[in-house]
């Protein structure tokens, strides 16, 4: 306890010598006529340590530290950055933005946000829990998890290994509106890859799995990781592909944000105001079932999108994107909003927690929903097109019947239009996926083309 | 001392208040434990970008990074710190912290430095003064009105224009100091068009280690916006592309990325080692058809993916992956290379002095054969044509790839009917190859825009092929 208060104390100090900095960057850059400037100050330190069949791998620590400062001449625009922190290399680097922006050209939608959405209100979102672990401690974690997987079955005959890795960091942004704020951060993880070979075949197949928190007490067991890693692995071995079909589609939690995802990339400013999208002026619109309620919970303490502002210091706040499968807003940056006669929705830097309603079904429930269907738990390749909304990607995972798994199936794509696929979500699973920014369960599709052999 | 450790020495070194003799205490530092291998590697970097949008210049950057990465190896341990404080005190601390990766022991001996010199496979300039800022707008804004004058149907032009000018140096524990200049330079051309309310895009772009000279020679400026034009009218005909297991002729040139991802990431050295790799022992073995003879060359003049030395100071060369079909090497930096008894093959690569380096490719190709690319077509009855790619990506140890088409013929009796729509296409890297029944006379090179990433490091690439026929892939389309 006494421990995470020094920490803190430690945390502010650098927090406060950061906002210093970044206020000397809006002073030099107004003293060299700049109208309007943004900066952002970063400083951070980690540890990753990977081991491999029980031994050290490799020891990595890491420093970064980085200073990125926007420029605004009347509507025109530069930015430079930096990894120089001293005071005359911020002096060249804000001459650098200064000297650029004379050469691009009046922009009238270009310019910092507006004062009155400026975030005033700094909750503790309580996101910064250093780890002081040893790279010794930090090595036994992972032989402890690697070796958990490797002695799980004897079908396991490889490794990639086991990593554990530890960041924490420091963030302030400032603008000329008088904004000037920071906070710290953590991010803790622990992944392990192995891989299985069967005896009836050759081939071999490799799976991983990892847990990550703010607080390195949320993790999951170091055991537990490589068990599942483990699991994972051998259920692939024996694959095949399957011919070609229309059929049902589940995406397990794992993979189902990127659904998720591709659809908050539709929405995005940049995206509809450059009519590069399948879902321009889908506002109000009807593009999920109306069982399906989107949003963005960006003050969740501990969360990893958690953020009392975006990256141009704009609030963020609680919102529907989706409600009862009609569109209720777009994922702008100040600029994007002014080009489509909008606000921002503070997204600048992305989104913050995106959730899908969980609905009543769990894992097993939802495959007995699907009776029978692909399973899918991996996809490789981009072959996702916002403009058209057409979809095509590789996939590995289960074929299923009845409501249960019957074989591993590999070298197959899915594909369908991302519209069609929308509309055709039968259900969202409660199996939600909470280690990364979009929390959503598993989703099930009722039909897709699957390609295979 | 050659030229280019003096430009570096001067870049890097002198405006943080070091020497060269500064890196002979800090490599005694790192050598005091059983060390096997280590570097010190500063690294100084400046890039720009230029975007235009609506007309207008409407994005302009600048960055400047340097920093430093210390590296200590025992067996196969790694010990690795890296910094952007270029100071002695740093530096020494650094280096402390790296060597305990071994155990204490015998100190390794520290060899008198010796310079080391490479043949440049390109000038040694900085892109970003290679042209005015005044030209650089002037070349973008002529770029976007004689783009928009090309097609009625065209509605967004984006052009962007990006330099780097790259200095490195390194320093070994068999004591050689090796340094590099590496400009590189790209732009591109994106364009949306729009017919009957139908949107369709085509991009299309090139780049060198040059100055932005290279975009004005051979109008190449303009055959991106023309190409990216004629990409974006050909999807706007685009029907759905078939779904299932067919006959694929591969355009030549940048469909090469099939290459990239079904066998090099598999031949890379540090994946052999670990036996992780569907490639692994199979050194001799059939891996591909005995039409089929593929090599990683980084020593091609400008090219983008080509070193003169590596990020270990490893002088590039051009390694043969496959001759005739058969497994002839894999792609080693010098760890891997030293612990599978073999030698680097020049392609020990990181993304910057904070990444670890680790085998890479350069520039990845196959060798011309001798059929006419019209016998190639004429030979298929039913099939797909496909000449552009978005990208791809490869689970190496089940060997399975993908690559999405961006650009899409149907065959139909040995002639091109229809475009399709862009699909993902999938197969098996070590079995694809061995389905190659055809390879074109008409081995082509891309024209300098690849990115290639792995465990989280991007480096640019090349790659190349002639137009060739695989007797069935699986093509994920949505039509029957």
């Amino acid at each position: 306890m006494t421990n995470s208060v020094v920490m803190d104390q430690m945390g502010e100090q650098k927090t406060d010598r950061l906002k210093n900095i970044a206020a000397d960057i809006v002073l030099e850059a107004k003293k060299q006529g700049a109208d309007q400037v943004e900066t952002s100050v970063s400083v951070g330190q980690g540890l990753s340590v990977n081991v491999r069949l029980g031994e050290v791998e490799t020891v990595e620590h890491h420093r970064d530290q980085g200073v990125g400062v926007t420029v605004y001449k009347g509507k025109k625009k530069g930015f430079a950055s930096s990894t120089k922190l001293d005071s005359s290399a911020i002096k060249e680097m804000v001459s650098a933005a200064y000297v650029i922006a004379q050469y691009a050209e009046e922009d009238p939608f270009a310019g910092l946000p507006e004062k009155d959405s400026l975030a005033t209100i700094f909750p503790d979102l309580s996101l910064h829990h250093p780890w002081s672990v040893s790279a010794e401690q930090a090595i036994k974690m992972a032989v402890i998890c690697e070796n958990a997987a490797r002695c799980y079955d004897k079908k396991i005959t490889n490794s990639e290994g086991a990593s554990v890795q530890t960041f924490e960091g420091t963030h302030v942004f400032a603008n000329s509106l008088g904004f000037n704020h920071g906070y710290s951060s953590s991010r803790h993880s622990l992944s392990c890859s192995v891989i299985g070979s069967s005896d009836d075949s050759d081939s071999m197949q490799r799976d991983y799995w990892y847990t990550t928190a703010r607080k390195a007490s949320d993790m999951e067991a170091a055991e537990k990781v490589g068990e599942v890693a483990a699991d994972r692995t051998i259920k692939r071995l024996g694959a095949k592909s399957i011919s070609t079909r229309k059929c049902p589609v589940m995406f397990a939690a794992e993979v189902s944000s990127g659904l998720i995802g591709h659809f908050i990339c539709a929405i995005r400013g940049g995206n509809l105001y450059r009519k590069s999208s399948f879902l321009v002026d889908s506002l109000g619109q009807q593009i999920f079932p109306s069982f399906l309620n989107i949003y963005e919970q960006p003050l969740l303490p501990q969360a990893m999108g958690s953020a009392a502002y975006d990256s141009e210091g704009v609030a963020t706040k609680q919102r529907h994107i989706v409600e009862s499968g009609v569109v209720q807003g777009y994922v702008l940056d100040s600029y994007s909003a002014r080009k489509l006669g909008m606000k921002s929705t503070a997204n600048a830097s992305g989104v913050h927690n995106l959730t899908v309603a969980p609905g009543g079904l769990d894992f097993n429930q939802m495959l007995k929903q699907m009776d029978t269907g692909f399973l899918v738990t991996e996809l490789i390749g981009q072959g996702v097109n916002t403009l058209t909304g057409d979809y095509s990607r590789g996939a590995a995972g289960y074929w299923v019947e009845g409501g249960v798994i019957q074989f591993a199936v590999e070298e197959v794509t899915i594909a369908g239009n991302l519209k069609d696929i929308y509309q055709f979500i039968v259900a969202v699973g409660n199996d939600v996926d909470l280690r990364g920014n979009t929390r959503t369960g598993s989703i099930l599709i009722e039909e897709m083309t699957l390609a295979g052999s | 001392m050659s030229d280019l450790i003096l430009q570096a020495e001067h870049l890097i070194l002198q405006p943080a208040g070091l020497g060269i003799n500064d890196i002979d205490q800090v490599m005694g530092g790192l050598l005091s434990n059983k060390i096997d291998q280590a570097d010190v590697y500063f690294q100084m970097s400046r890039s720009e970008s230029w975007v235009l949008e609506d007309g207008i210049i409407k994005e302009a950057s600048y960055n400047i990074e340097q920093g430093v990465g210390l590296r200590a190896i025992s067996g196969d341990k790694t010990g690795f710190a890296y910094s952007e404080e270029l100071t002695l005190p740093n530096l020494l601390n650094a280096a402390k912290s790296v060597k305990s990766i071994a155990s204490k022991g015998q100190s390794g001996i520290i060899k008198p430095v010796s310079y080391m010199q490479s043949p440049a496979l390109y000038a040694p300039l900085d892109p970003l003064d290679s042209m005015s800022r005044e030209d650089k707008v002037i070349l973008l804004k002529r770029i976007d009105q004689q783009t928009r004058g090309l097609d009625t149907r065209i509605d967004q032009v984006i052009v962007s224009l990006i330099g780097a000018y790259d200095v490195i140096l390194v320093a070994a524990q068999d004591g050689s100091l090796s340094a590099d200049i590496r400009p590189l330079v790209r732009m591109n051309v994106s364009v949306i068009v729009e017919e009957n309310g139908r949107r369709e895009q085509g991009s299309s772009g090139g780049g060198a280690r040059r100055g932005y000279e290279h975009f004005l020679e051979e109008d190449r400026a303009m055959g991106y916006a023309r190409e990216a034009v004629r990409l974006a009218l050909v999807n706007l005909e685009a029907v759905d592309a078939p779904a299932g297991n067919m006959t694929v002729v591969l355009g030549c040139g940048w469909p090469g990325i099939l290459l990239h991802e079904a066998i090099g990431h598999g031949l890379e050295g540090d994946f052999n080692r670990k036996g992780s790799s569907a490639f692994s022992g199979r050194l001799g073995e059939k891996v591909a058809s005995p039409l089929c003879t593929i090599v990683d060359d980084g020593t091609l003049e400008n090219r983008r993916g080509s070193l003169s030395i590596d990020d270990e100071g490893v002088r590039s060369q051009c390694t043969t992956l496959i001759e005739n079909g058969i497994l002839k090497g894999y792609m080693q930096d010098k760890m891997n290379a030293r612990l599978m008894g073999q030698t680097s093959t020049g392609n020990g690569r990181r993304e910057s002095y904070a990444h670890l380096p680790m085998p890479r490719m350069t520039n990845t190709y196959m060798l011309a054969g001798h059929s006419d690319p019209a016998d190639i077509l004429a030979s298929v009855d039913n099939g797909l044509y496909a000449v552009n790619f978005a990208g791809g990506q490869v689970d190496i140890t089940s060997g399975k790839f993908v690559f999405s088409a961006s650009e899409a013929y149907w065959i139909k009796n040995g002639k091109i009917t229809r475009p399709v729509k862009g699909a993902t296409i999938i197969g098996n890297g070590p079995d694809v190859l061995t389905k190659v029944s055809m390879v074109g006379n008409d081995l082509e090179l891309d024209s300098g825009v690849g990115i290639c990433g792995k465990e989280g490091q991007s480096v640019p690439v090349g790659v190349g092929q002639p137009t060739l026929k695989i007797d069935g892939m699986t093509v994920g389309g949505t039509h029957d």
